[in-house]
């Protein structure tokens, strides 16, 4: 059979940089293949995604050596509209790429730039809409639409064009953790029924592995590292190398000292089997391993109670919300889109009042402070650095907000100069922001945060689009913070997160407060794993595997001992 | 969210007309009501749109921001005519007939005050109908009829896109000086007008820089799907022409006509003259 994408000794380099980002690629994907490709942040996935469907050289432009075919055709021979005929692109972020004013228009975007008439588009609209399951939404506008839903437009956007291969860039990042387990049962759906090819690009491996994939290309720094079954790569060594982080329950059972081997069936939970001795081992895992740590308790910071709140359109976002942040937690608020969650912030931030109800600041009722003052007691951070940013140099963005104030220069400069150590910012003190990476922008409002020494900071997704390196490298600096006195509260739906980092979770559920507990604890419970859109950890279920009863407590050891682990314990 | 500038959804026989005919019968409707002074026949033509306005089901209160905003605008224009051109009105009339002396150069005039009226009916005749036009148009469809008058649909589709994004632009703004506030901006009436001015550029920079981003994605998933490959395009939204089209586009003419036959034929130039 001919390959439907061949590689040939391909390179790639962008005009604006020194180095290529593309080496010695040599890859041959054929008709009907489901293939993952994974790699950190940086290692070129994105740009191969862009010279499959044509971006890069067009968009962006480059060049690139070797060769590259696409149905039998050159890709320099080809533009990005015939190219596009071939692969079909789904972007990483569905609401921006949401072109039409509503689902309807949306999906027909590439007939009517094919001047396809119009009652032909409106019934292969209608198709397409059923294929992907939003046939009941097409005259709804974007914003009426959930995470999930859009991306299932985007897919239908690219699906109408009968295209050979379906592109997913990064499909998993925008989407609450139930949601993304249901597209990619839905990729695999349309991989199945339609004969298409499947490239899915995505760092989180253990949730793309929930359905079969034929192969997983590993890559890193620009090249092909990997080229082997879910299976073989899970048994090997690669993904610690590269920093893609292995489902949890592999790494459990690395932690109880078994060797993952291929007759173990790695690829699920699922399909996971352990022989008798196997499981022993794991449940003497479980009996010798430390039980965590009681969480630390101080003074009450924040505390909620009983607070309601109504938008103005008569949207009722919060009702009856009562809980209580005390000083040096380092607590998550969990809940799909919606839920509530940026609306308690907004509230904490004074940004909106509450109808009824009560917010304390360290006892004293936040209703008496102006926005300026509950910001010196709780720093806003919010999820998109660029949002935050308007200053063109560090050092004035960081001291920003003490200037403001009316602060001297030496305390100013003192503050500033704190602020960036803790931050792991010093060397870049002159330098302007615009030359720093994401993840370093991050930082640089955080610490514009710091300076103002708040008792406590709210970040709003922090680690939203990460993966996993830049990811432990934001939530260890946060935990940094914590350590250093800082109460810490997240706004996130990454259950990882909470998992790992955070003492405590509340769960939002539209516009209530269903549970105030220990990750461990939330992340057990399938009732409401449910209700908040969670998934519940294949931790639970390797518990389950062993005969271990208390799931809870396994994923809290668990944890524990992933914790140490990381700090090098 | 304040809706300024929007498509409100209901059913209603001017929803239901294609964007192109309204589009045609706005620009007719314009230059008639541009080109001419005359009172009586401005007077019609805002009594016209309150009936389609009525037709359309778009009610006051769903533009009563743009109405005051329009309101205030009229009235700053005539006082600014009254300060600096109190005479305004004699010079295109050429007589004089006092009402009131104020002081100085100041003098009300008969002249005068019919020139604010043809001022003040000039905003009533117009603005309404913009406003109806923008509020029962869809965006895509305002790019389609944009298109099938002329214009490259390229140009077409951005102006239609930039519209979609205001209110995304709005809530963007909205956040960043909320965060800019929490970190001690001062953006309360108790800042001095130049600081707050000083202090909205400062959103302009992460305004700009976001909204970078969301083009450089839009355009980039656009041309995905083949926007742009061919010199053509067709419209999901096309809908046929009905008599309500032909209608709209008549309506249009006729007061084209009537203000050429008024400034030919009738008044004998632009202003209606009583005085003479």
């Amino acid at each position: 059979m001919e390959p439907i994408i061949s590689f040939k000794n391909f390179g790639f380099k962008y005009t604006v940089q020194k180095e290529p980002t593309l080496y010695d690629i040599d890859l041959d994907i054929y008709p009907g293949q489901k293939v993952l490709i994974a790699g950190p942040s940086g290692c070129g996935k994105s740009t191969l995604a862009s010279c499959l469907n044509g971006l890069a050289p067009f968009s962006y432009e480059g060049e690139y050596t070797g060769s590259l075919k696409v149905k039998g055709v050159e890709a320099r021979d080809s533009g990005i509209f015939a190219r596009s005929k071939v692969i079909g692109t789904v972007l990483q972020d569905s609401d921006a790429q949401f072109v039409g004013l509503s689902v309807a228009e949306d999906i027909a975007f590439a007939l009517e730039n094919d001047e396809v008439p119009v009652d032909e588009m409106k019934q292969r609209v209608q198709d397409v809409a059923e294929l992907v399951d939003v046939s009941g939404h097409l005259e709804h506008a974007p914003y009426e639409l959930s995470g999930g839903q859009k991306q299932r437009v985007s897919l239908a956007g690219v699906l109408v064009d009968d295209v050979d291969v379906l592109l997913f860039d990064e499909p998993l990042a925008n989407l609450d953790p139930a949601t993304g387990q249901s597209a990619i049962e839905l990729i695999d759906r349309i991989w199945k029924d339609n004969n298409k090819t499947v490239i899915i690009i995505e760092h989180r491996l253990e949730d793309v592995l929930h359905c079969d994939v034929d192969r997983v290309i590993l890559m890193d720094e620009g090249r092909i590292i990997a080229d082997a079954t879910p299976e073989e790569l899970l048994c090997s060594d690669l993904l610690q190398k590269t920093g893609i982080r292995e489902p949890l329950y592999i790494t459990a059972l690395k932690y109880a000292g078994l060797t993952v081997s291929p007759d173990m069936h790695p690829a699920h939970i699922e399909t996971l089997t352990l022989t008798e001795a196997q499981k022993e081992k794991v449940c003497e895992w479980f009996d010798r391993a430390a039980r965590p740590e009681k969480p630390k308790t101080g003074d009450p910071l924040l505390e909620a109670d009983g607070v309601t709140f109504t938008y103005s359109g008569g949207h009722k976002a919060l009702e009856d919300i009562s809980f209580t942040i005390r000083k040096g937690e380092m607590t998550a608020i969990a809940g799909r889109n919606g839920a509530g969650k940026s609306t308690m912030c907004k509230l904490i931030c004074g940004f909106e009042t509450q109808q009824e109800g009560k917010i304390l600041l360290k006892g004293e009722n936040a209703a008496d402070l102006s926005i300026k003052e509950r910001g010196e007691h709780v720093g806003y951070v919010m999820q998109n650095p660029n949002q935050m940013i308007s200053k063109v140099f560090i050092k004035d963005e960081v001291g920003l907000g003490l200037s403001l104030r009316g602060r001297p220069q030496e305390e100013i400069d003192e503050a500033v100069d704190a602020a960036l150590a803790t931050c792991s910012l010093s060397p870049f003190v002159d330098w302007p922001i615009s030359a720093l990476s994401y993840g370093q922008k991050k930082r640089v409002t955080i610490a514009s945060i710091l300076t103002l020494k708040p008792d406590m900071i709210m970040l709003d997704e922090p680690t939203a689009g990460q993966d996993f390196r830049r990811y432990t490298e934001i939530m260890e600096f946060l935990e940094q913070v914590n350590r250093s006195g800082v109460t810490v509260l997240l706004i996130t739906h990454d259950m990882h997160l909470m998992l790992e980092y955070c003492d405590r979770a509340l769960v939002f559920s539209d516009g209530r407060l269903l549970a105030d507990d220990t990750p461990a604890a939330v992340l057990s419970d399938p009732d409401l794993i449910r209700a908040a859109s969670l998934k519940k950890t294949s931790l639970y279920d390797l518990a389950g595997l062993c005969g271990i009863s208390d799931a809870k407590e396994f994923t809290a050891r668990f944890i524990e001992c992933d914790r140490k682990a990381r700090r090098g314990l | 969210m304040m809706n300024i500038f929007n498509y409100i959804e209901r059913k209603s026989p001017v929803h239901a007309m294609t964007g192109a005919s309204k589009l045609v019968c706005l620009l007719l409707w314009s230059f008639g009501a541009m080109s001419s002074f005359d009172p009586r026949y401005l007077f019609a033509l805002f009594v016209i749109a309150v009936i389609l306005f009525r037709i359309s089901k778009i009610r006051v209160a769903d533009i009563r921001f743009m109405l005051w905003f329009t309101l205030a605008f009229c009235i700053l224009n005539n006082v600014l005519i009254f300060l600096f051109s109190p005479q305004h009105g004699t010079e295109i009339y050429g007589t004089y007939h006092e009402i009131v002396h104020i002081a100085g150069r100041y003098t009300l005039t008969w002249e005068q005050l019919l020139y604010h009226l043809n001022v003040f009916l000039k905003y009533l005749a117009t603005i309404p109908i913009v406003l109806l036009f923008v509020t029962t148009t869809e965006p895509s469809e305002f790019a389609s009829s944009l298109n099938r008058i002329g214009v490259n649909y390229k140009i077409a589709y951005s102006v239609s896109l930039a519209l979609r994004y205001i209110p995304d632009i709005q809530r963007e703004y909205h956040d960043i000086t909320l965060s800019l506030q929490a970190r001690g901006v001062e953006m309360s009436k108790k800042a001095s007008l130049g600081s707050r001015l000083k202090t909205t550029s400062g959103t302009l920079v992460p305004l700009i820089l976001s909204s970078m981003d969301r083009i450089e994605v839009i355009s980039n998933a656009m041309e995905l799907r083949s926007f742009g490959k061919n010199k053509k395009r067709t419209w999901y939204r096309d809908r046929k022409f009905t008599a309500w089209d032909f209608g709209a586009m008549l309506l249009g003419l006729a007061v084209l006509l009537v203000s050429i036959w008024l400034t030919s034929f009738v008044n004998g130039g632009r202003y209606y003259n009583p005085f003479v």
